[in-house]
C-alpha cells in the first residue's frame, strides 16, 4: 500500500511527457488519456485516504534514503482528504475545459499548452499534499506555481500578461521567503523533515523558533491570500479562462491553508501566534465581503468572497483545538468544491451572455433555469444555509469558539456570523441582479463571436481551428467589456446551450457539494480523527521514523 | 558551526539589491531583481551547511571535517533549477508585454482606479446636482448659471475620459524610478505622462510604440470600462450627450 504514496504526483508528470513527445497528434486519444489519468489519481487519493484511515499515516522515503537526507512523502488523514477533494475537483474542471475547448473551436491550443500544464498543476498539488519534509512542499508549491503562471497568462493577452505580471511576481517573491525560511530551519535544526523537525524545534530557544514560525507563516499566509497579503488575488485571478480561476481559486489558496495546518500543528504545537492568526482571519473575512459588495463583476465578486472565507479556515488553525482544527478541515474541503462550483458557474454564464458584468445580466431566472439552480444551491452552500455542507463547518468553527471562551475567540464568532450574512446579501445581489430580474435591452443573441478588442500582433495568425466553420457572426465585445473568457482570452462563442461536457462537469461540482451534506455524518466524524491525529502528532511522527 | 561572514554580507546584498529591484514597474528590472535575489537566498542555503553527518557515501578512512554537508546543497541546486524556470517565464512574460502594450511596464488595475475614480465622480457629480437643484428651487437659474454647471459636469466627464485614455495606453508610470517604488501620487503620474507617449491628439487609444500591429480601433468608448450608471453599451460615438447625464458619451467632437 505504501508503494501507492508517489502515484499522484508521478501519474500526471509521466502522461505530462507522453503528451509532449507526441506533439500535435493523436489530439483525441489525448484527450481521453487525461480524463482517464485524472479519474486514476482520484481513485487513487480514495484509496489512500481509506488506507490512511485504517492503517494510519503511509509514508515512502524515495530511493530509499533515510529520512535527513531522502525525500519523504506521507500520507495521513487530512492529506488523503485533501488529495481527494482536490483530484475530484481537478478531474471535474478539467472536463469542463474540454467543453470549453470545444466549444471555442481553438483545439489546438488547449491539447498543446492546456492540457499539459493542467496536469503539471495537479501533480504539484499532489506534492504540497504529500510532502513530508519543507523542501519538498517547497518543490511541490513550484511545480504548482510555475504551471499556474502558464496558465494564468494563456493567450498572451494585454489583460493576461498584465495580471500575470502581479501574480508572478508576489509568488516569486513568496517563494524566496520560503527559501529563507527553509536555510534558517535547516541551520537552526540540521533536517528539514518534517517528523524529525517535530522534536528538534522543541528544545531550540523560543524566539527563534517564533521567527521560523511567523516566517513559515507569512509564506503561506502569501499563497492562501490571507488579508493584509490578499491584494494579489482579486488583481490577478479574474482575466484568467473560466476553468482556469475556477481550479486556482478553488485549489491553490487551499494549499496554502494546508501548509499552515501541517506546519502549525506538527511543527508549532502551543500555537504562540494563535492571536495574530485570529486577527488576520477577522480582517480577512471583514475586508474580503465588504470587498465583495462593492463589486459589480461577478468573477469579481467571487474573488472577494474566497479572500473572506479563507478567514474561516485561518479562524479554525488560530483557534488550534480538535473540535476546531476538525472543523476547519471540513470547511476546506467545502470550500474547495463551492468556490470552484460557482467559478464554473460564471464561466457558464460568460458563455451564455458574453459577460459575468452584473449590471449587464438579468433574467436569467425565467430564460435559463437550469443555470439558475446550478448558482443558486452552490451560493447558499457558500453562505451556510441549512443543511448545506457550509453550515456544517461554520456551526463547527463557531462551536468551537465558544467553547474556547476567549476574548478573541469570541470576537472571531460574531466576526463569522457578520461575514455570512453579508456573504448571503452578496449573494442575494448576485441573484437579484443576473437571475431575477428582467433582462436589460440589449442583452446577446445566440451565436455570436465575441472579441477582445486587443489588437492581436499577428504572430500567431495562423489560427485555422478557430476561424473555420464559425456559424455566428463575429463582432467586437461591447464597449467595456474586455473579453477575458475563451482560453486564449480574444473571443468567445455565446450560445444558448452550452456544451454538455461544461454542464456535465458543473452539475457534478454541485453534486459533490451535496454529497457533503449527504455524508455529513462520516465527513466529521473523519475530520476529526484527523484532528486528533494532527493534535497528537505521534502517529505521524512514527509512521515516519519508524518507531 | 561557523558561518562565513562575507558569505553572509554577500547574501544581505543581493537580497537588497533584488528586493529593491522587485519593486519596480519595469518588467525587466523586476527579472534582474529575481535573479539577484535568488543568488542572494542560494548563498544563505548554502552558508547554513552543518557539519556532515554519516553519509550512506562516506568510505570508512574519509575524515568528517574536510567533507561539507551534501543537504545544502542540494536545495541550492533545486532552488537554480526554479529560478531559472522563473527567469525564463519571466523573460518572456517582459517581452510579450512589450509586443503587446509597446512597454514592458506594469500598469495599474484597471479595475481598482476604475472603482475608486468611479466612488469619486459620482459624489462630486451628487453634490453638484443638488446644489444646482437646491438653486434652481430657490430662485430659478440664469443663463450664465446653467452654463457654468454644464462646464462643471463636463470637466467631471473629461476626468473620466481622461483616465480612460490613460488606462487604455498603460502608461500609468511617472518615469522616476524611486516614485515607482515608493508609491508616487497621481501628480508625479501626470508629469510622466507628459513626458512618456501622450498621441498627439491627447486622445485615447495605443500608445505610438505600438505600432507593430494594425490597431483595430474600434472607436475611443469601445476602450471605455462600464460606468455602472447606463447599463447598455453604448458605441455611438457621434451621439450627442444628453443633459442629465454627465457621463453620457459622445463628446469626442468637443476636445
Amino acid at each position: 500500500m505504501n508503494a501507492l504514496v508517489p502515484l499522484p504526483v508521478l501519474l500526471p508528470l509521466c502522461v505530462t511527457g507522453l503528451e509532449l513527445a507526441l506533439g500535435p497528434r493523436l489530439r483525441r486519444f489525448k484527450r481521453l488519456v487525461s480524463l482517464a489519468v485524472l479519474g486514476a489519481v482520484c481513485a487513487l487519493s480514495v484509496t489512500l485516504m481509506i488506507a490512511a484511515d485504517r492503517h494510519g499515516p503511509l509514508h515512502v522515503d524515495l530511493g530509499d534514503f533515510a529520512p535527513p537526507l531522502g525525500v519523504t512523502l506521507v500520507a495521513d488523514r487530512l492529506a488523503g482528504l485533501m488529495l481527494t477533494v482536490s483530484s475530484a475537483i481537478t478531474l471535474l474542471v478539467h472536463l469542463y475545459s474540454l467543453g470549453q475547448g470545444m466549444a471555442d473551436r481553438d483545439e489546438r491550443t488547449p491539447v498543446g499548452v492546456f492540457h499539459p500544464a493542467y496536469l503539471i498543476l495537479v501533480a504539484g498539488v499532489s506534492c504540497t499534499f504529500l510532502a513530508g519534509d519543507l523542501v519538498n512542499l517547497y518543490v511541490g508549491f513550484e511545480i504548482m506555481l510555475v504551471a499556474s503562471y502558464v496558465l494564468l497568462t494563456i493567450g498572451g493577452t494585454a489583460t493576461r500578461v498584465r495580471a500575470g505580471s502581479t501574480y508572478v511576481i508576489v509568488s516569486l517573491f513568496s517563494s524566496t521567503l520560503f527559501l529563507v525560511a527553509i536555510a534558517m530551519t535547516y541551520a537552526v535544526a540540521g533536517t528539514v523533515n518534517f517528523a524529525q523537525l517535530a522534536g528538534r524545534l522543541q528544545e531550540i530557544p523560543l524566539g527563534v523558533r517564533t521567527l521560523l514560525e511567523a516566517m513559515l507563516l507569512t509564506v503561506f499566509a502569501i499563497k492562501a491570500a490571507v488579508f493584509p497579503l490578499a491584494a494579489w488575488l482579486p488583481d490577478s485571478y479574474p482575466t484568467a479562462p473560466a476553468p482556469v480561476t475556477a481550479v486556482f481559486a478553488g485549489l491553490l489558496t487551499k494549499v496554502g491553508v494546508y501548509a499552515m495546518l501541517r506546519t502549525q500543528t506538527l511543527l508549532f504545537p502551543g500555537h504562540r501566534l494563535g492571536d495574530l492568526l485570529m486577527l488576520a482571519a477577522l480582517a480577512s473575512m471583514a475586508v474580503g465581503i465588504l470587498g465583495a459588495v462593492a463589486q459589480t463583476d461577478l468573477k469579481r465578486v467571487l474573488t472577494f468572497t474566497l479572500i473572506s472565507h479563507i478567514g474561516y479556515m485561518v479562524f479554525g488553525i488560530g483557534l488550534a483545538g480538535r473540535a476546531a482544527l476538525g472543523a476547519a478541515i471540513v470547511y476546506v474541503a467545502h470550500h474547495i468544491t463551492v468556490q470552484t462550483t460557482l467559478f464554473l458557474v460564471a464561466g457558464l454564464i460568460e458563455r451564455r451572455d458574453g459577460t459575468t458584468e452584473l449590471t449587464r445580466l438579468g433574467g436569467l431566472a425565467r430564460s435559463a433555469p437550469l443555470l439558475a439552480v446550478l448558482f443558486f444551491v452552490p451560493a447558499m452552500n457558500l453562505a451556510g444555509i441549512p443543511p448545506l455542507s457550509g453550515f456544517i463547518g461554520k456551526l463547527g468553527l463557531m462551536r468551537a469558539g465558544v467553547d474556547h471562551g476567549g476574548a478573541w475567540a469570541w470576537t472571531l464568532v460574531a466576526g463569522s456570523a457578520a461575514t455570512s450574512l453579508l456573504t448571503l446579501y452578496v449573494m442575494a445581489k448576485v441573484w437579484n441582479l443576473a437571475f431575477w430580474r428582467q433582462a436589460p435591452p440589449g442583452t446577446e443573441e445566440e451565436g455570436v463571436v465575441l472579441e477582445s478588442e486587443e489588437d492581436d500582433d499577428g504572430d500567431d495568425g495562423d489560427d485555422g481551428d478557430t476561424e473555420s466553420g464559425g456559424t455566428g457572426s463575429r463582432r467586437p465585445a461591447p464597449a467595456g467589456a474586455v473579453v477575458t473568457a475563451g482560453l486564449l482570452g480574444r473571443s468567445i462563442t455565446t450560445t444558448r446551450h452550452p456544451p454538455w461536457p461544461m454542464v456535465t462537469a458543473t452539475c457534478a461540482a454541485v453534486a459533490l457539494g451535496l454529497l457533503y451534506t449527504v455524508l455529513g455524518g462520516p465527513l466529521t466524524t473523519f475530520t476529526d480523527h484527523a484532528a486528533a491525529e494532527l493534535i497528537a502528532r505521534t502517529p505521524y511522527i512514527e509512521a515516519v521514523l519508524g518507531r | 558551526m561557523t558561518v562565513s561572514l562575507a558569505l553572509l554580507v554577500t547574501a544581505a546584498v543581493l537580497s537588497a539589491v533584488g528586493g529593491v529591484l522587485l519593486l519596480t514597474r519595469s518588467l525587466t528590472r523586476v527579472l534582474l531583481g529575481a535573479v539577484v535575489l535568488g543568488n542572494g537566498v542560494n548563498l544563505l542555503v548554502l552558508t547554513s551547511t552543518g557539519s556532515a553527518g554519516e553519509a550512506p557515501l562516506l568510505y570508512p578512512h574519509v575524515v568528517r571535517n574536510r567533507v561539507t554537508d551534501p543537504l545544502p546543497q542540494a536545495i541550492a541546486l533545486t532552488a537554480i533549477v526554479i529560478s531559472l524556470a522563473t527567469t525564463a517565464f519571466l523573460l518572456s512574460l517582459a517581452y510579450r508585454s512589450h509586443q503587446v502594450t509597446g512597454s514592458d511596464e506594469i500598469s495599474d488595475d484597471a479595475e481598482d482606479r476604475l472603482v475608486a475614480l468611479r466612488a469619486e465622480v459620482l459624489h462630486r457629480r451628487g453634490e453638484l446636482r443638488a446644489r444646482y437643484r437646491r438653486a434652481r428651487a430657490e430662485r430659478g437659474t440664469t443663463q450664465e448659471q446653467r452654463a457654468r454647471y454644464r462646464a462643471a459636469r463636463r470637466r467631471l466627464r473629461d476626468r473620466l475620459r481622461e483616465e480612460r485614455a490613460y488606462q487604455a495606453r498603460a502608461n500609468d508610470v511617472s518615469g522616476n524610478l524611486w516614485n515607482d517604488i515608493l508609491g508616487a501620487d497621481p501628480e508625479d503620474y501626470r508629469a510622466g505622462r507628459e513626458q512618456g507617449t501622450t498621441d498627439p491628439a491627447g486622445r485615447p487609444g495605443p500608445a505610438p510604440a505600438h505600432d507593430a500591429g494594425p490597431s483595430n480601433d474600434p472607436g475611443e468608448s469601445g476602450r471605455e470600462p462600464e460606468d455602472g450608471t447606463d447599463g447598455t453599451p453604448d458605441r455611438s460615438p457621434g451621439r450627442p450627450g444628453q443633459p442629465d447625464d454627465p457621463e453620457g458619451p459622445g463628446t469626442e467632437g468637443t476636445r
